[in-house]
This record gives structure tokens, C-alpha cells and sequence, in this order.
């Protein structure tokens, strides 16, 4: 690409850098048009407008009538699993060194209620939905939630501690109507 | 593939296509003529079965896809219907089904002979980068094409290979939720994996064409790993290799078509047959065989973002093989020590997919950690290290002197 003009040196306003210059403010001026011509594209696979339009949902817990029952619904999609439970458990869950836990985290700051345990059954890992919900299934090493997938043990409070898993069982926002009621979402 | 010599033709048909568009030419130059070197063994037939596959899966595709339905509400439905009522839908899927097994069956052995020969080394390093290229774009195709039926393995498989993703640490979720389009794995993931699905075949034909142009360049490496040096070292491709891939195809067919008519659900799951419940997990998720090994590494580190990372980088790190291996030889005929090593590494892999095939408990675990360490030990310390101490037989001097001796 040596002209003729670059005999002219390459200082200043000379012929190749000013080339070079041209060259270099076109491509990136051309890399920077075509980004942002790509991020309509990039962007129509992120959750469309129907999908965020998020229906919180209101759930009735009279089903469950005595302490150590459970229910799982499904909010976003996901399974929200609802526990009643026992006294045993509740104090069991709060007499654990919070801060020796992998995720630490107090049961009071995870439940509005003590008894109501609510929070979205899907295992922080990769995604698989814990056993422990219904009777007879593995409750794990710590009488809580098992995930079978990769072998993640859950406490009474839904929190994290033995196998691959990084975090605690997520608690959605939620928030009781009444006495029998709660609305998630 | 240059249209520098071009050749006179009888025919002034041909003569005239060539002139203006050298087809003809290039088949004579890298089809019939091409220069191959006489020794090849049967190792070598794997590269074009692996083709002749790729064909099989786009052609069967293309008729499953004018009856498949992409939506999670008739998906699991329209791949029962093309079993049952499609006329031969049987037939067509179990072959997709089982060709994509056939795919990764060929394409680890054509891997092994480049592992095994050398074929990775100087001048040959592109020639291998693109077809770790084409394994990264395969098991993309696969992993999708898998979640397409719908069933139980296909959903909680979909859902925990995109959750990998949210192991990245700030922007994890973000990503997650980018590539479902929605808050959970559910329709809009469907539509896009068949979209995807449907467009990484051709992309990998790309590809395909890339790493043959690439061949051609650099020519084929053999079992001595000593180039050829005088016109006696080589023989044309056509007729010796045309006809000797034709009956290893012929072989790889009965193979092939065992599966498809005796034992079609052989490498499948029982209970892909259900219809995905998102509400349910499988009590036991595994992948397909051929994801097995890596899927022993992710479970190995007890770490979410460690598993993660180590499972992408067994695959990444076959890239920088032609760099880590200091050993100026190539063949592991001539490598007293390392074939051992070499040995031991596909003994490792099949234990890491006996690892990756059973749950997450000891003693598996355990023999899994075992196993990830021998597999990035192999590369990262005894390649470099071996290839430095270790002492080669005598080389050759030549294929015909090493063919000659016998």
C-alpha cells in the first residue's frame, strides 16, 4: 500500500497516516453500526412483553391443616413450594450458627411467618426441583429438601448446606392477605 | 482448490463449464488426482464416514421438520404422530435418533487418530482447531435437537445445560434468562433451539468445507507421521481411497442400520417417552452417552462455577494441543512412553462416562475427581513433559522405507 504521496512523511497530515486515519475511523465507525444494528436482533430473545407482564397469584394455604404439611404452585412457571411446619423444625432451623452456613442466611430473615416457610422449589445449581415435598421422599442430611440431580442437601429453612449448590433456596416476594391467604409476586 | 492448472478437457461440454466455472478441475485436483499417502490404515476412513453422516442427519431432518411442530403444547404430540401415522416417520426418526449417535461415534474415533498420529501438530494446527470447532457446533446441534421432542430428559436435560450458564458470575441470570426467553425453560426456548437446530447443520457443512480446504493445504498426515517426500510415498485418491472409504462405509452402514431396525432406543432414555412435566424432576438425569465424560467433569468439582468451567475448558483445551505437545514426533508408533499415556486417556474417558452415567454419590464421586485430574493432567503436565524427556524410536526415513520393511 506505499503511494506515492507517502513521500510526503508521515508526520501530521501526511499520506499514509492520514489514510491509515480514514481507514481506521471507517471500521470502527462500520463495527460500531453494525453492533448496534445487532442488538434489535440480541435483544427479541429476552423475555417478551407478555412473558414479563408478571400475574402475581394468590394462594389459598386452608388445604394444608396441620404443621409438617406441604404444597407446591406454580408461579412464573415455577414450582413455589409452601411449607407448614412443625415447631421441631422451626427451632431446629434457628439454633444453627448462621455464620458457618454456605449462604449465610438467619431463618427470620427467610420467612414472614415462622410457621409458613415459603420460597421457589428449584434447586440454585442447575435447576432441578428438589425432592422433600411430598411424604416418603428423601428430605436429605438435614431434614429438608434433596436435590437427586447433583446431590444439594436443604435444610427446615430451605437453606443450603451440603453438595454443589452456591445459595439458598430463593423466598419470592410475597405477602399474606389474611390469616389463610398469601399473594406471591 | 486453485484453478491454476487448468487441464484440457475431451469433452467441450465439460470444456466449456470448466472454462467459466472449474468444477471439473477441482474434482480432478482434489478428488481423483489428489496426492494421498499410501499407508493409510483404516483410522483414516472415519473423517468421510463422519461426512456421509452429516449428509444422513441433514437429509432425514429436513422430512422429520415438515411434521414436526415447535410449540410445548404439541411437540411431544407431532413426534409420537411421525412414529406412528407418518408413513416411514419411523424410519426417518429412528435414523436421525440413532445418526446422531453414529455422528459422535465417527467423529471420537476421527478425534482418537488425530490424538493417536499427531495429526494435530505443526503444520497441521488449523486443520485441528476447526475440527474442535466442528465437535463445539455438533454437540450445540445435538444438545438441541434433543429438547425438541419434549419429553421428560429432553426438558430437565434443557433445563440444566442453559442453568450452566448462570454459574457466570454478575450476568449469570440475565443470560440465563436470554437464552429462554422467559423466566423458565417453556415455548419461546422451544422455538428458538428448533430455529438454531435447524441452522447449525449448515453451518457446520461450512465448516466441513473449511477443514477439507484446510486438508488440502496441508495434505494428510499417516500413520508414520513422516511426510511424504518422493512421488513413490503417495498414490491418487481416486481409485485407491474412493473405493477403500466406500467398503468402510458399506461396514459402518450394517453397523449403523443394527441400531436403527434392532435396538433404536438402545443409547436413548426410557423416560423421554413421557411428556416433559415441568413440575417434576426425573429422579435421575443424565445425557446422552456422548456428553457422558464431560458431564462426570462438571460433577466432579464440587463448585458450581469451578464445574462449570472445568467441563468447557476439557473440551477448549484440545485447542492448544499443537502448543502444549513438545515432542518433534508425531506418531505414536514412535512414542515408547507416550502411547501409554495416550492409552490410559481413552480408558479414562470411558470411566468418566461410566462416572457421568451414574449418580452423583460416592464412590463415583470420588473416582470422578480422580478421573478429571488424569484428563487435564494428561494435557497440561505429561504432554508437554513427556514430549520433552521422553526417548522416540528411530524415524523412517520415508513412507515407502517404513512400507518396504515389512
Amino acid at each position: 500500500m506505499a503511494n506515492a504521496d507517502s513521500a510526503s512523511g508521515n508526520a501530521g497530515g501526511g499520506g499514509d497516516s492520514r489514510r491509515d486515519f480514514l481507514l481506521w475511523t471507517t471500521s470502527a465507525v462500520g463495527v460500531v453500526g453494525a453492533g448496534l444494528a445487532l442488538w434489535p436482533l440480541i435483544d427479541s430473545m429476552n423475555p417478551a412483553k407478555d412473558t414479563l407482564a408478571l400475574a402475581s397469584i394468590e394462594v389459598d394455604l386452608s388445604p394444608i391443616k396441620e404443621p409438617g404439611q406441604a404444597m407446591t404452585v406454580t408461579w412464573r412457571g415455577k414450582p413455589v413450594f409452601i411449607r407448614h411446619r412443625t415447631e421441631e423444625e422451626i427451632e431446629q432451623a434457628r439454633s444453627v450458627d448462621v455464620q458457618n452456613l454456605p449462604d449465610p442466611q438467619s431463618d427470620e430473615e427467610r420467612v414472614e411467618k415462622p410457621e409458613w416457610l415459603v420460597m421457589i422449589g428449584i434447586c440454585t445449581h442447575l435447576g432441578c426441583i428438589p425432592l422433600g415435598q411430598k411424604q416418603g421422599q428423601p428430605t436429605g442430611d438435614y431434614n429438608g429438601w434433596f436435590c437427586p440431580c447433583h446431590g444439594s442437601h436443604y435444610d427446615e429453612a430451605g437453606r443450603i448446606r451440603k453438595g454443589p449448590a452456591p445459595a439458598n433456596l430463593p423466598v419470592p416476594p410475597y405477602a399474606f392477605v389474611d390469616d389463610t391467604t398469601i399473594k406471591i409476586g | 482448490m486453485s484453478a491454476a492448472h487448468q487441464k484440457q478437457w475431451n469433452n467441450r461440454f465439460v470444456q466449456w463449464v470448466d472454462d467459466r466455472l472449474p468444477v471439473f478441475t477441482i474434482l480432478q485436483n482434489d478428488a481423483a488426482e489428489y496426492p494421498t499417502p499410501k499407508n493409510l490404515n483404516y483410522w483414516w476412513n472415519f473423517g468421510s464416514l463422519a461426512g456421509i453422516v452429516l449428509v444422513i442427519m441433514i437429509l432425514t431432518g429436513i422430512f422429520l421438520a415438515m411434521y414436526y411442530t415447535p410449540h410445548a403444547s404439541m411437540a411431544f404430540e407431532r413426534t409420537e404422530r411421525i412414529m406412528r401415522d407418518v408413513n416411514y416417520g419411523w424410519l426417518i426418526r429412528y435414523i436421525h435418533m440413532n445418526g446422531a449417535t453414529m455422528f459422535f461415534i465417527t467423529v471420537y474415533l476421527h478425534l482418537f487418530r488425530g490424538l493417536w498420529y499427531g495429526s494435530y501438530k505443526q503444520p497441521r494446527e488449523l486443520l485441528w482447531i476447526i475440527g474442535v470447532i466442528i465437535i463445539l457446533a455438533m454437540m450445540a446441534t445435538a444438545f438441541m435437537g434433543y429438547v425438541l421432542p419434549w419429553g421428560q430428559m429432553s426438558y430437565w436435560g434443557a433445563k440444566v445445560i442453559t442453568m450452566l450458564f448462570s454459574a457466570v458470575p454478575l450476568v449469570g441470570d440475565s443470560i440465563v434468562q436470554w437464552l429462554w426467553g422467559g423466566f423458565n425453560v417453556a415455548n419461546p426456548t422451544l422455538n428458538r433451539f428448533f430455529s438454531l437446530h435447524y441452522l447449525l447443520p449448515f453451518v457446520i457443512v461450512a465448516l466441513v468445507l473449511v477443514h477439507i480446504v484446510a486438508l488440502h493445504t496441508v495434505k494428510s498426515n499417516n500413520p508414520t507421521g513422516v511426510e511424504p517426500q518422493k512421488k513413490e510415498d503417495t498414490i491418487p485418491f481416486h481409485p485407491y481411497y474412493t473405493i477403500k472409504d466406500l467398503w468402510g462405509l458399506g461396514l459402518f452402514l450394517i453397523f449403523f442400520a443394527f441400531f436403527v431396525f434392532f435396538a433404536p432406543n438402545y443409547f436413548g432414555e426410557a423416560i423421554n417417552y413421557k411428556p416433559a412435566d415441568t413440575m417434576s424432576t426425573p429422579a435421575h438425569i443424565v445425557p446422552e452417552w456422548y456428553f457422558l465424560p464431560f458431564y462426570a467433569i462438571l460433577r466432579a468439582i464440587p463448585n458450581k462455577l469451578g464445574g462449570v468451567v472445568a467441563m468447557f475448558l476439557s473440551i477448549l483445551i484440545l485447542i492448544v494441543i499443537p502448543w502444549l505437545d513438545r515432542s518433534k514426533v508425531r506418531s505414536c508408533k514412535y512414542r515408547p512412553v507416550w502411547k501409554w499415556f495416550v492409552v490410559l486417556f481413552v480408558i479414562d474417558c470411558f470411566i468418566l462416562g461410566w462416572v457421568g452415567a451414574n449418580p452423583a454419590e460416592a464412590p463415583y464421586t470420588t473416582i470422578g475427581q480422580i478421573g478429571t485430574a488424569y484428563y487435564f493432567g494428561f494435557f497440561i503436565i505429561l504432554m508437554p513433559l513427556v514430549g520433552k524427556l521422553e526417548k522416540p524410536k528411530p524415524l523412517p526415513e520415508s513412507i515407502s522405507a517404513a512400507v518396504d520393511k515389512k
